[in-house]
């Protein structure tokens, strides 16, 4: 019970951590919010690929996998998964495999959604 | 009055909103935190349903991708994230909201210039460099690999 509440905690520390630091660079250096995630996909691919990411994924879990730099983990994570596999070419498919399901989910999502529901009237 | 430009520009600081960043912070943390935890949750609920570990590592953001596209259609999602701002944005949610808000209001476009070109209008970039990063780390390592550095 103990050990759930400190994964918990963990979880959202790591987690809103990253929510604060990119509220701090919204307030203070004006940078646009597409910008931001940008930013933190490719923040995500090279802590990753410099060793620091995968170590945070086991302490923290979806608190380090659930914001965007996480989808920069699983880039990085599909593209070393590819590049063991098939050797250089993997490089060109790995990237996008390991972030595939997310992406798809995000545009069968963003279509139905769009037939479904009616944008707001702008007031 | 006579100022000069120091003066002046402390003059307006003095007068000048205050950056509500603390408070903005605050919601980003507990909204950003409470995202994550929720996701867990989710996480943990399929691992005890007996999913394979790497169905889960999928299943889990698509979950909260799903989630955000419902809460954005009702739009409740624009509440939230008028409240939380960067809490609601660095989350998988905000890649889902920025695929999903453009796609509703878009509509009226057409199902290929309007909903099928603006759902990328953010996300596009985001899976461009995203993609590019991955190529050049999978290029080194490749190398790295075959010299058996990692």
């Amino acid at each position: 019970m103990r050990e759930i509440l400190i994964d918990c905690l963990l979880v959202f520390a790591v987690g809103g951590g990253f929510c604060v630091i990119a509220q701090l660079l919204i307030d203070y250096t004006k940078i646009t919010p597409a910008r931001i995630l940008v930013t933190y996909v490719v923040a995500g691919v090279i802590l990753t690929a410099v060793g620091i990411y995968e170590p945070l994924v086991k302490l923290a879990g979806c608190g380090a996998t659930t914001p965007l730099t996480g989808f920069g983990y699983s880039h990085a994570r599909g593209v070393e998964y590819a590049v063991r596999d098939r050797g250089l070419v993997g490089a060109l498919t790995g990237g996008l495999s390991g972030t595939a399901g997310g992406i798809t989910a995000a545009m069968t999502c963003g279509f139905i959604a769009a037939l479904v529901f009616n944008g707001k009237p702008k007031t | 009055m006579n100022l000069d430009a120091k003066t002046y520009q402390n003059y307006v600081k003095a007068y000048a909103k205050k950056s509500p960043s603390p408070k903005n912070c605050i919601a980003a943390f507990l909204v950003g935190g409470s995202i994550c935890l929720l996701a867990e949750g989710f996480y943990r609920l399929y691992l005890h349903l007996g999913l394979a570990e790497a169905s889960v590592r999928i299943l889990t953001p698509v979950t909260i991708i799903v989630l955000t596209a419902i809460a954005t259609g009702f739009g409740v999602f624009d509440c939230l994230a008028k409240f939380a701002g960067a809490g609601t944005l660095v989350p998988i949610s905000g890649f889902a909201n920025a695929v999903t808000s453009p796609a509703i209001d878009n509509k009226a476009e057409g199902l290929v210039m309007g909903v099928g070109a603006k759902m990328f209008i953010i996300a596009g970039p985001v899976i461009v460099y995203g993609t590019l990063a991955s190529v050049i780390w999978g290029v080194i390592y490749y190398f790295l690999h075959g010299r058996g550095i990692v």
